[in-house]
């Protein structure tokens, strides 16, 4: 059984419909990459995956793990195993990064029917994924995000993927805004999340970020459609000729 | 804190809880109000003359204010007119007189307050907190009376001090709020019942919280009280008070006094949770929370600090104050107050600044839900003699959903020229994508919306005694029920 199966999705977002018909199978252990030019759906994509309500889905089925995705609310495909980690984190004042980690850590333990986790039991395990994020501890303290600069708020995406370890983790162009080190921070700890079970789906405009989670499969996503699917060759041919080929392709391919 | 989040659930499906009614054989005077109902409430309460005359000056103000109709409207909040008449202005638990100890109390009202979780038994209660427990118009127990009495501070009930400490009472009782203030207080004056009075002596640090837990029983009543706290030189006192209700159709009048009193170097720090009845989803039924509160920094270095949380009655008119009069004191004012339903609020604080140097700060945070209506109103004066004045006003907004609203009205009057001021003002949405960041982090709705509330809140929460922080976390995330989804 695959862990992800979306058939002939369709989504709209404002009575737009943005996704026109997505299929896509994805494996336990697999990195897929969806990449396409801007407005062609890949964010669509991985916020209606993580259930946001302002994006309507219209038809088709979702099976996640062997459930219906599209009959979870956000907090229960999250209780799930499913993470986004979002192009534009959000802040929250007042509320410090670790306690806001715990509580979402021991919700979804909770949910698993799990024991959850103190105060004291937490520090270490976060200690430990800091480092592995080369971050500050004294981000721990801080607001969730706020005041954090562009690379700190991406990294504290994976410091939360990695302390609440998904079974499908969505990365929503985790690599906008990043400089040269900060992304090569940030994609070695994704690629050393990867794992048999744990399916990552990395949503991007640039191959760059591929140089580090190299993918098992790319897919080029052009005006609510996959065009093409491949190997990770496939992104390489995308950095040399650019999407303006694909999405001729596209055309010519779809009766007008 | 590892279960603050079941906690918060289990809350936020709750009603409100303490709107249960104690049946307990009342004593009640006749409803209205005139000169006679003033003799009365003076004479069972076995006053000296000073009290009863400045009862009676207070009424005929009253009653001269009310002919002119000088009832205050200029807060933003709407209601019916109030029949002063149609109110008993005395209810009190029939008990034997000259009540010397617990067990001669009442078990009704002894279950009342364990079921408020206030046990009045000392040694079941929480290390370190005294209670004077007010019910209707009397205070019906007073813990660890002689553990204080043995470091000279006196905690007791306001009815007990006018017999004990006439002369403490008559020195401050309308000193800082005197009895031709407003048309709530001058009404207070008149049929005050009962309530707490505080003295803590000279260079004594009060080694424990004192609180006063207010609770309105009858039906048809006002409750009226009074505090007077007053810290001598070089004293420290904190004092809590919380105040619920029972859940009831018709509309109950509260209009309290508090008076403050810090002299040389003495410091008083005044918290409230306020959690009186606040009407049902429809807006029917409530408290009506008009109060006067204020404090005078009589003494150099003195400092007083109000913190409050009004998450409670249909409508709150209340503007805790600091007159800063001694050189260097000290005014502080942290609120958070929140209305949900059709609740309105019209809150905030005066800092009048009179001595040289005196500073005061102000922490505002409003946060509106449902149809609730929110107003910060708030006054810093510098008058001419205060060099060197400074004021930090931070007034913040929270809206939940789109039918509610927040207002904000600060004055801010400057007559000396080495005055600096600070204000800061921010208004807020709990936004579609805070929310969606929090639940695909696992976070039910509900909780969301309460850690977005709490963080919010956070400024002022620090500034609670830890017992009151935790239950005023529960307490918003309780009257925030409903507020989404």
């Amino acid at each position: 059984m695959s862990l992800l199966e979306i058939k002939n999705l369709h989504v709209s977002v404002d009575k737009h419909e943005i996704l026109k018909g997505i299929n896509l199978t994805v494996n336990a252990g697999e990195v897929h990459s969806i990449m396409g030019p801007n407005g062609s759906g890949k964010s669509t994509l991985a916020q209606a995956l993580a259930r946001r309500e302002t994006y309507n889905v219209t038809s088709g089925e979702v099976s996640y793990n062997g459930k219906d995705l599209l009959a979870m609310k956000p907090e229960e495909a999250a209780c799930e195993g499913i993470f986004m980690a979002f192009q534009y984190p959000v802040e929250i004042p007042g509320i410090s990064n670790a306690y806001f980690l715990r509580s979402a850590l021991n919700a979804i333990r909770k949910h698993r029917g799990l024991d959850e986790v103190d105060a004291m039991d937490f520090l270490p395990m976060f200690r430990e994924k800091l480092k592995l994020l080369d971050m500050d501890e004294k981000l721990m303290n801080r607001s969730v995000n706020e005041g954090f600069s562009g690379g700190e708020k991406k990294r504290n995406e994976i410091l939360q993927m990695a302390v609440l370890e998904p079974k499908l983790a969505i990365l929503d162009e985790t690599d906008s805004g990043l400089d040269i080190d900060a992304l090569r921070i940030v994609a070695q700890g994704v690629d050393a999340m990867r794992n048999p079970e744990r399916a990552i789906l990395v949503v991007t405009h640039y191959q760059r970020l591929l140089n580090y989670i190299v993918p098992d499969f790319v897919h080029v996503l052009v005006d609510g459609r996959i065009v093409r699917s491949g190997g990770p060759e496939l992104a390489l041919e995308l950095e040399e000729k650019g999407y303006s080929a694909m999405e001729a392709e596209a055309r010519s391919a779809t009766p007008a | 804190m590892s279960t603050n989040l079941n906690t918060i659930r289990d809350l936020a499906e709750r009603e409100y809880k303490w709107g249960f009614v104690t049946s307990v054989e009342e004593e009640r005077v006749p409803k209205g109000l005139n000169e006679d109902i003033i003799r009365l409430i003076s004479t069972k309460k076995n006053e000296p003359e000073f009290m009863l005359q400045w009862r009676l000056k207070a009424y005929h103000h009253w009653a001269s204010l009310e002919k002119a109709q000088a009832e205050p409207k200029w807060a933003n909040v709407k209601y019916g007119p109030i029949d002063y008449q149609e109110i008993v202005y005395y209810s009190a638990p029939k008990q034997k007189p000259g009540l010397t100890s617990l067990e001669e109390l009442d078990p009704e009202i002894l279950r009342t307050y364990e079921k408020l979780g206030i046990p009045l038994e000392e040694q079941k209660h929480l290390a370190g907190v005294a209670v004077d427990a007010v019910f209707d118009s009397v205070s019906v127990a007073t813990t660890f009376k002689e553990k204080l009495a043995d470091l000279g501070i006196v905690f007791c009930s306001f009815s007990e001090a006018v017999q004990k400490h006439p002369d403490l009472v008559q020195k401050y009782l309308g000193s800082v709020v005197p009895y031709t203030d407003n048309f709530f207080a001058t009404l207070n004056a008149a049929v005050f019942t009962d309530g707490s009075f505080v003295y803590v002596p000279k260079g004594v640090r009060c080694p424990m919280e004192l609180s006063t837990y207010f609770r309105i029983n009858a039906a048809n009543t006002g409750q009226f009280e009074r505090t007077l706290i007053v810290t001598d030189e070089g004293s420290f006192v904190s004092y809590l008070e919380g105040c619920t209700a029972p859940i009831r159709d018709e509309n109950q009048l509260h209009a309290a006094v508090v008076e403050l009193i810090a002299l040389d170097n003495a410091q008083i720090k005044y918290s409230t949770v306020q959690n009186w009845y606040p009407g049902d989803k429809e807006g029917k039924g409530g408290i009506y929370n008009f109060v006067t509160k204020r404090g005078k920094c009589l003494g150099v270095n003195s400092k007083i600090s109000w913190t409050q949380v009004e998450t409670g009655s249909a409508i709150t008119w209340k503007y805790p104050s600091c007159i800063l009069q001694g050189e260097n004191s000290v005014g502080e004012f942290y609120s958070v107050a929140l209305t949900n339903n059709y609740q309105q609020a019209d809150t905030g604080t005066k800092m009048i600044h009179i001595g040289k140097n005196t500073r005061s700060t102000i922490v505002a945070k409003g946060i509106s839900a449902g149809h609730g209506q929110n107003t910060y109103r708030g006054q810093v004066k510098i008058m001419k003699g205060a060099t060197g004045a400074r004021n930090y006003t931070q007034c913040d907004s929270l809206l939940i959903g789109d039918k509610c609203g927040a207002h904000t009205f600060p004055y801010i009057e400057v007559r000396n020229s080495t005055a600096r001021m600070e204000h800061e003002a921010s208004t807020s949405k709990i936004g579609e994508d805070q929310l969606f960041y929090l639940r695909q982090r696992g976070l039910k709705a509900e909780d969301a919306v309460s850690m977005i509330v709490n963080g919010f809140c956070k400024r002022v929460f620090r500034e609670l005694p830890m017992e009151f922080a935790v239950e005023a976390q529960k307490l918003l995330n309780v009257s925030l029920e409903g507020s989404v989804g």
